[in-house]
């Protein structure tokens, strides 16, 4: 229903124009990461009512270690500083320090992932056994997805960030500082999660 | 850092499909996506329609003769969830959402066009999802709220499906709140102020924030419910220790403020709307802006007066009855403004028109009933009787949907550069009206005399009224034939409407009908009296 014809003389209005405008493209993330943290704020309170109001049941287990998830804790803290290491070197230009950097970043998310699946193997409860424990799982659980997609998004920018070829310079370093927000998004919300869940 | 615009890129785009293909295409133009969102939306609409048609049908005689009761409880699942996150979401968001909001902020797009064109592309496959899950196992029987155990123990396959369609359908929801949240606050052009943006703007800001801040939650809480019908855990199911309030704190949580993202953006279409047709400025913008503020804040502490009979404690009880009370004072405001924007206009007595004084007088009787829904002792009298049915009816048909047509009449000219023909819109709402007070006005007194919602059967002392309002529901399903005439005409031999038929002075009309890819040839207008009505029109250019 557009008039198309129209359409050519906009297109030549726009190479003589060439109009520019603000990059909001983190302002969506932040935007977007406000909505990621609702969803988690959701289950928190579900996890906190629950904790509240429903009374384990006798007999039922739910005991949690403390050893693994403080080392989980330091590893996601670790890596943040590794991260905004990887972002400052990239502003000098020195590339292959950022790649570097990035990629012990994603190591230590790998870690991460290997001590939470350790841990899941060594509780001593399952996923259906008690309320606490379906809680539990779908809470830690929710927060790995998170921390496996971040992983993936890190392994992908320092693929990017490689000399030769790669799209991430110091002129273009949205895509890092992106990933750099998520990383520090899903790090606090560890810390968050490990106070809730481990130490209350 | 700031962002050139490609030329090169945008010659790219405009290697889309061009005439009608571009609607069946993954088209970046706002313009586009917005047609996209209204005619998937009213599709859905007549399937909705079909359904709440059956549902009528099956209660014209208090016997379950029309269909069997399981059958019912699917059809009215498949109506409400339709209706909600199928066609009044997606349409008084996306739909006008799309194509206004970037003409009223001055940008020749959305923030984030290829975000939106997938938020778009992500209803079809999950409505259809929905639709056919009634041919698997049965669709959900468990109402548009879902809730457990009820959910858990009805039969899986359709339960799971409606989780699935509604979780994409949040997403789809999401990805647009985040855009329109960007293109409002980031992409205004230069020179524009907050408080010169026309109503819808500061509407769809509200409404973008609700969906959000609590769309997120209710995904969250339907992941959860999934793992309690696939995995066997017990988060909801008081079988396995679990605890199903926190269910329904969780799903109000998001779908009470749903109520607000379903009503928010009629308010600020019907404020567009009346300045032009009463050729008078809208009355009162600051406190426009400042009540749409407040119900978002409001809106967002108000969900238990949906539990008053699921064991809340007093303190709760109280808290929200006061809290849901004070949504009536924005409220009000808006009403009184909106009569004040009339007050001594010259009206024009048009379909946009009458289908918003139509709004106007439904949704204060909708209103009212809120307030009464509010308070404990009332409540708990009428909680799942057909009075909540009327009520939520008077404002999401007799609001929401009142001023989606009264919007189709006023922008149609905009979007298609015909004009849709007036007798046939007048009788439109004529039929329209009459049919939605004839079906829902009678349900307040089954609701009050106890006539319980969401079953198939009933006692036989209501048959009477039941009957009149089947009889509404008719009228209402008649209303649609002018209405599809009209347009199917009018696309094809409307009169030519001219740039701006209305003389309105919102940016919209500042540009050819159809507008152009990209709004405006050469630079955005800056319109900084969007309702400067009764001054010289030359001055404001």
């Amino acid at each position: 229903m557009t008039t198309l014809d129209s359409s050519k003389e906009i297109q030549k209005n726009n190479s003589e124009v060439n109009e520019t405008h603000e990059d909001f493209r983190m302002f969506g993330l932040i935007t977007f990461l406000i909505a990621d943290g609702m969803t988690f704020a959701g289950f928190f309170a579900a996890y906190l009512t629950y904790k509240a109001v429903n009374p384990l049941p006798d007999g039922a287990i739910y005991e949690l270690e403390l050893p693994i998830p403080t080392l989980n804790t330091i590893l996601l803290l670790v890596s943040s500083a590794t991260f905004h290491k990887a972002g400052k070197a990239l502003l000098k230009d020195k590339n292959s320090d950022s790649q570097k950097w990035l990629f012990f970043t994603a190591f230590l998310g790998i870690i991460f992932l290997i001590c939470q699946l350790f841990e899941y193997f060594h509780l001593p409860f399952g996923l259906t056994d008690n309320l606490f424990a379906s809680t539990f799982y779908a809470l830690t659980g929710f927060h790995g997805l998170h921390v496996t997609l971040g992983t993936l998004m890190i392994l992908i920018i320092a693929w990017q960030s490689r000399i030769n070829g790669g799209r991430l310079t110091s002129q273009n370093i949205f895509p890092l500082e992106a990933v750099e927000l998520y990383w520090h998004f899903v790090d606090g919300i560890w810390v968050v999660l490990f106070i809730i869940l481990y130490l209350l | 850092m700031t962002i050139s615009i490609d030329p090169q890129k945008t010659n790219n785009e405009s290697l889309q499909p061009k005439g009608w293909l571009r609607y069946f295409s993954f088209s970046l133009d706002h313009k586009v996506i917005g047609i996209q969102y209204l005619v998937c939306g009213f599709l859905f609409y007549l399937i909705g329609g079909t359904l709440a048609s059956a549902i009528r049908i099956e209660l014209a005689s208090p016997m379950s003769d029309f269909m069997p009761r399981d059958v019912y409880n699917q059809v009215l699942t498949l109506h409400g969830t339709i209706m909600i996150f199928l066609w009044i979401v997606p349409v008084v968001n996306g739909a006008f959402g799309n194509y206004l909001i970037p003409f009223y902020v001055g940008a020749r797009d959305m923030a984030f066009p290829r975000l939106n064109a997938v938020a778009f592309w992500l209803i079809p496959p999950s409505g259809l999802m929905l639709v056919a899950s009634y041919f698997v196992e049965g669709a959900a029987q468990a109402g548009w709220t879902a809730y457990p155990p009820l959910s858990i123990t009805t039969p899986q396959s359709g339960q799971i499906i409606w989780i699935l369609s509604v979780l994409l359908l949040g997403g789809s929801s999401i990805f647009g709140g985040i855009n329109f949240i960007a293109t409002i606050i980031k992409l205004r052009r230069p020179g524009l102020k907050l408080m010169q943006l026309p109503m819808y703007c500061w509407a769809m800001l509200g409404t973008s924030l609700l969906v959000v801040l609590s769309t997120p939650v209710l995904a969250g809480t339907l992941i959860l419910l999934s793992f309690d019908i696939i995995a066997n855990t017990g988060f909801f199911n008081p079988v396995l220790g679990g605890n199903v309030v926190v269910y329904q704190h969780l799903f109000w949580f998001y779908s009470h403020p749903a109520v607000y993202i379903m009503v928010l953006p009629a308010f600020g279409l019907v404020s567009e709307i009346l300045p032009v047709h009463a050729r008078k400025p809208l009355f009162g913008y600051t406190t426009m802006v400042f009540s749409i503020m407040g119900i978002v804040v409001l809106g967002l502490v108000v969900w238990a007066h949906h539990m008053f009979t699921s064991g809340t404690p007093p303190w709760m009880r109280l808290f929200f009855t006061i809290a849901t009370a004070f949504i009536a004072v924005p409220t009000g405001i808006k009403f009184f403004n909106w009569v004040a924007t009339l007050w001594g206009g010259k009206i024009s007595i048009n379909s946009a028109m009458l289908f918003s004084c139509g709004f106007i007088i439904n949704f204060v009787f909708g209103g009212i009933t809120g307030v009464a829904l509010a308070q404990v002792p009332f409540d708990i009298h009428v909680h799942d009787t057909y009075f909540v049915v009327a009520h939520f009816h008077y404002i999401v048909y007799g609001g929401t949907v009142f001023i989606i047509f009264s919007s189709i009449y006023h922008w149609f000219p905009k979007v298609t550069g015909k004009m849709l023909n007036e007798k046939l819109g007048i009788l439109h709402f004529i039929i329209t009206f009459i049919g939605f007070n004839l079906c829902f006005a009678p349900q307040h007194w089954l609701g009050l005399n106890g006539m319980p919602r969401r079953v198939a059967e009933y006692d036989p002392q209501f048959q009477f009224v039941n009957q009149i309002s089947s009889l509404g529901a008719l009228l209402m399903a008649i209303s649609t034939i002018p209405f599809l005439i009209n347009v199917f005409l009018s696309v094809r031999n409307g009169k030519n409407a001219g740039d701006n038929p209305w003389n309105a002075l919102t940016p919209e009309w500042l540009t050819s009908s159809p507008p152009p890819v990209e709004n405006w040839e050469g630079e955005a207008p800056l319109v900084e009296e969007p309702y400067g009505y009764g001054k010289e029109i030359s001055e404001q250019k």
